[in-house]
């Protein structure tokens, strides 16, 4: 039967690609690339790369900043969790966040640096009256050697990630009821959360976690804006070496790919016993009984960490928006000194394709994706399929870091006579999309009370009536909002686009990266709020269907 | 001379070669009414930098153009760096697509032409037969035939030429300096006020190269193919400048711009007061835009400041090259060369030699306004021709040696 083809479908789509690519990428690392005359195997590529000046600061920094900035992403949501009541108060600071995942990593990045830099937002509010700066002071804040400000910009976006994660998944774990349990024993509600709900959380969301390890140590565009120049992190520079007019550097830059995809898996290493041992260590500390210790810090510091996280981030779209219609800004004014519409009249008329173009893909690969999820999952809870290793395959494509196979993949579709088309497109936002759709998906899908199935059979229904008439329905929401998040990955995706599109299938994205190298700001920050758009439209619409369809069911409201 | 009975071979297997050649045969550009001909209809794919929005609004006016005379339909696909459609067309070879590719014209010069040439990726000799060649007035003008010192030898046609000029704040500096050793004693006095994009940005490329042209004796030897033996001598100065220059500059060196963009915007910021640009109209453009101050102007040291060419190439593989001639053609035109040359549209300088044209179509330049911030041609002093390729990357590596770490 279809269904129980499914996984291996699923598989199959993205696991075959990811590996022609990474084929492709490890013959020349290891010398052959038959075009450029490369017949043997040799580690010249090897040696020329290790001799890079600064190899060694990129790969560390490209190590380092995944892992800080997971852990502090963690950190702050978890603190949020911990200390979040469901008051008026922590609803609204939620709301906040999650319209933040619709803004493209660009996007987010751009606004940031305008907002710290010594010319940026925050010191012309207090210039020159606090300063007395008539010029900007003459400090290195973005891209800081230590990539503190690549950090930041990646905390803002995986926050709201991680939150959404967990928020799909806590309804499950019935938090309401462990945490009343621990307060009948005398615990605070916000240690009562951290040591009966968090340990039970965690292996939930923990795959979320290591996509985001594998997102931040071989983010591209962030890094390009935010992070250190000499050198740069690893990833920017092997995207140099692959653009650098002497084809030579092809084969240094191959070894490099393979290289990335070494950082991005010794970090997951590294956090992984990381785990382990604060599994051991936190043993002691999950039962000694305290019930009271740093409830404070925790009620204070949740809300505060995450508040800040949120304003920092809107502050940032805000000053986007201010540029999309200044006209010339002179530090350390407040505000431009004129305003003009000149930029989005320059802008509007050109972006109607390629706003067409950002739908369709969005749409066909987020509904193929849907299917595909969809019915894999539907197959595994059907035959009680226990969740099996071979799902780690599904995170294939988050975890290769996407310079490590996409220049590979171009010449594996050229190979067998596929040229560049939306379709193709499509299918390789899939490889991004799928993994994403099914990570916010599987945890609410397999965790679905039984019992309403069962009651459905034994009412007489056909397992697909079943399905139609029940899981479906009370699965609106969740998958509703993991298609919102596919439809984000898909408009965001750069690189595959334009690999694989042969630049042919122009989308919002590839049309703001293009403008963002001439770097005219007021242009980039009209394209950054038109890529967001679509997005955030997708947000709204995942929050807003369950309510008007469940609008006059109460209780319906609160399901996953 | 072939011997008889090798025709005759040649002769047996010239059906067989016929078919595996694609349907159409590649175009004569001398013949050129059949490649008008066979323009007509198809869809050609432009790959050109899309950084800048007045650049697009050009490349869109062009469309409109050859659809309306050539019935072509052009497509501008819009690339965040040339290297990305070599990427392509390399990846086509590997792949063995030799006849369908899908890059039809490339906007393109110095190391990427280069490279291109370098591995057989280039369809050609074509650009000398065009009609409109002429008007460039090749034996008067080596600039279009050399590109970056590279022989062209019809691979490439011109487009548009331009020239380093450095622009300052009238606000914030006095006089500019003249020459590199001014521009350090300058920076000395106001540290942190002059940067250069980062190498091997081409921009910073162009920095570097200008300062070893002008703190240089001899010149010559960096145009022709660079020796390894006389790499350290010859590029001693340079260091030696570089060295004392950074700690004054923006940042004390510590981090240097991406991009001529980057650079632009640390200028608008007021972070900087003198910087650069590969366009001799760019800070009337910014100031247009809103970018720059409109007390901002452009000014160039005594002995000249690095210039060249930047050229339409088509891969040995495009599946259009009737279609890219024929553009490249039109963008050679008086008319093309003038609307690229108005400020108000874009400011970028013309290849056309100004006495090929006839007084008609001269009147067409004479009349554009050239903006506030733009020195008038007689003002822009002699353009210093890029050193070859190999000189360029040598410095770009020897300079990532030293000041990356």
């Amino acid at each position: 039967m279809l269904l129980r083809l499914a996984p291996w479908i699923l598989i199959s789509v993205l696991v075959v690609p990811l590996a022609a690519g990474l084929l492709m990428v490890i013959l020349p690392a290891f010398g052959y690339l038959p075009v450029l005359g490369g017949e043997t195997f040799h580690f010249d590529a090897w040696q020329a790369l290790w001799q890079r000046p600064g190899l060694y600061r990129s790969i560390l920094l490209s190590y380092a900043s995944g892992l800080i900035t997971t852990l502090v992403a963690l950190a702050i949501v978890a603190l949020f969790l911990a200390a979040s009541r469901g008051t008026w108060l922590d609803r609204g600071i939620r709301r906040l966040v999650s319209p933040l995942l619709a803004i493209p990593h660009a996007a987010v990045a751009f606004g940031l640096a305008f907002l710290i830099a010594p010319s940026g937002l925050f010191v012309r509010w207090v210039s020159p009256g606090l300063t007395g700066w008539e010029r900007p002071p003459d400090a290195l804040i973005v891209n800081d050697p230590l990539g503190l400000s690549l950090m930041a910009g990646l905390v803002l976006k995986e926050v709201p990630f991680l939150l959404l994660m967990c928020l799909a998944a806590l309804p499950q774990l019935d938090p309401e009821r462990r945490v009343t349990l621990a307060r009948s024993l005398g615990y605070s509600a916000n240690i009562a959360w951290l040591k009966s709900v968090f340990p039970v959380l965690y292996p939930l969301i923990r795959l979320p976690v290591y996509a985001v390890i594998a997102y931040a140590t071989s983010v591209v565009d962030m890094a390009m804006i935010l992070g250190p120049t000499l050198p740069p992190t690893l990833s920017v520079s092997i995207l140099g070496w692959f653009n650098d007019p002497d084809l030579d550097h092809r084969y240094m830059a191959s070894a490099g790919a393979v290289l990335q995809l070494g950082v991005t898996l010794a970090a997951l290493l590294t956090w992984w016993l990381g785990e382990q041992c604060v599994k051991r260590v936190s043993q002691g500390w999950l039962i000694n009984g305290a019930r009271n210790t740093g409830s404070m810090a925790i009620a204070v510091g949740g809300r505060l960490l995450l508040t800040t996280t949120t304003l920092l981030a809107i502050s940032a779209i805000g000053g986007l928006v201010i540029f999309s219609v200044a006209g010339f800004w002179r530090f350390p004014d407040a505000l431009p000194g004129t305003f003009t519409l000149d930029h989005w009249q320059r802008i509007l008329p050109s972006v109607t394709t390629p706003l067409l173009n950002t739908l369709s893909v969005g749409l066909a690969a987020t509904l193929s994706a849907a299917v595909m999820v969809v019915a894999t999952l539907e197959n595994a809870v059907r035959h009680h399929l226990p969740v099996s290793r071979s799902q780690w395959l599904l995170y294939l494509p988050l975890i290769v870091p996407q310079v490590a196979f996409l220049f590979g993949l171009v010449v594996a579709a050229e190979s067998i006579n596929v040229r560049p088309q939306m379709a193709l497109v499509i299918a390789a936002h899939l490889l991004f999309v799928a993994p994403y759709l099914y990570l916010s998906l599987s945890e609410a899908y397999r965790r679905l009370d039984p019992r309403w199935m069962q009651a459905a059979h034994s009412l007489g229904a056909s397992p697909w009536r079943a399905f139609w008439q029940v899981r479906l329905p009370l699965l609106l929401a969740p998958l509703l909002t993991a298609c919102a998040v596919s439809l984000a990955v898909s408009i965001g995706q750069y690189l595959p686009t334009l690999l694989l599109g042969g630049g042919r299938v122009p989308t919002i994205t590839t049309e703001a990266v293009a403008m963002a190298s001439g770097g005219n700001r007021r242009l980039i920050a009209v394209l950054a709020l038109l890529q967001a758009l679509l997005p955030f439209i997708g947000f709204s619409l995942a929050l807003l269907i369950p309510r008007l369809a469940w609008a006059k069911r109460r209780q319906m409201r609160g399901v996953a | 001379m072939l011997k008889p009975c090798h025709t005759r071979r040649l002769a047996s297997i010239a059906p067989l070669l016929a078919l595996a050649l694609p349907a159409v045969a590649a175009p004569d550009p001398s013949d050129w009414q059949s490649v008008l001909a066979q323009a007509e209809g198809q869809t050609v794919y432009w790959n050109a930098w899309g950084g800048e929005a007045r650049t697009n609004a050009y490349i869109e006016w062009v469309a409109q153009q050859v659809d309306e005379r050539y019935g072509i339909e052009l497509v501008h696909v819009k690339l965040g760096d040339t290297s990305e459609a070599v990427s392509r067309v390399l990846a086509e070879k590997q792949a063995g697509n030799d006849d369908a590719g899908s890059v039809d014209m490339i906007w393109i010069n110095g190391e990427n032409f280069a490279a291109m040439k370098d591995n057989d990726l280039l369809f050609g000799p074509w650009a000398e037969s065009l009609p409109n060649y002429p008007l460039t007035d090749p034996d008067n003008t080596p600039a279009v035939r050399y590109d970056w010192t590279i022989p062209v030898e019809g691979l490439e046609s011109p487009w548009s030429s331009s020239q380093v000029v450095f622009y300052y704040d009238t606000a914030l500096v006095e006089e500019p300096p003249d020459n590199m050793p001014e521009l350090l004693d300058w920076a000395a006095q106001n540290p942190g006020e002059f940067t250069y994009p980062q190498v091997p940005n081409f921009l910073g490329n162009a920095f570097i190269t200008q300062a070893l042209l002008e703190l240089s004796d001899n010149t010559e030897v960096f145009y022709a193919p660079m020796q390894e033996d006389e790499f350290d001598e010859a590029t001693a100065p340079l260091w030696a400048y570089l060295d004392e220059l950074h700690p004054h500059l923006w940042r004390s060196g510590r981090a240097f711009p991406s991009n001529s963009a980057d650079l632009r915007s640390l200028m608008g910021d007021s972070e900087i007061s003198i910087a650069l640009s590969f366009s001799t109209t760019e800070a009337s453009g910014a100031i247009a835009n809103y970018e720059l101050p409109d007390t901002v102007r452009s000014y160039v040291h005594d002995s000249g400041m690095i210039g060249n060419i930047s050229f339409m190439a088509i891969p040995y593989n495009a599946e259009h090259k009737a279609g890219a001639m024929v553009v490249a053609n039109y963008l050679m035109s008086p008319e093309a060369q003038a609307e690229k040359q108005d400020p108000e549209v874009w400011g970028s300088n013309t290849v056309l030699s100004m006495e090929q044209l006839s007084a008609e179509e001269r009147a067409l330049f004479d009349d554009i306004d050239l903006g506030i911030a733009t020195l008038p041609p007689s003002e822009l002093g002699k353009v210093l021709g890029q050193p070859h390729p190999s000189w360029v990357d040598a410095l770009a590596e020897a300079w990532q040696t030293r000041y990356v770490n």
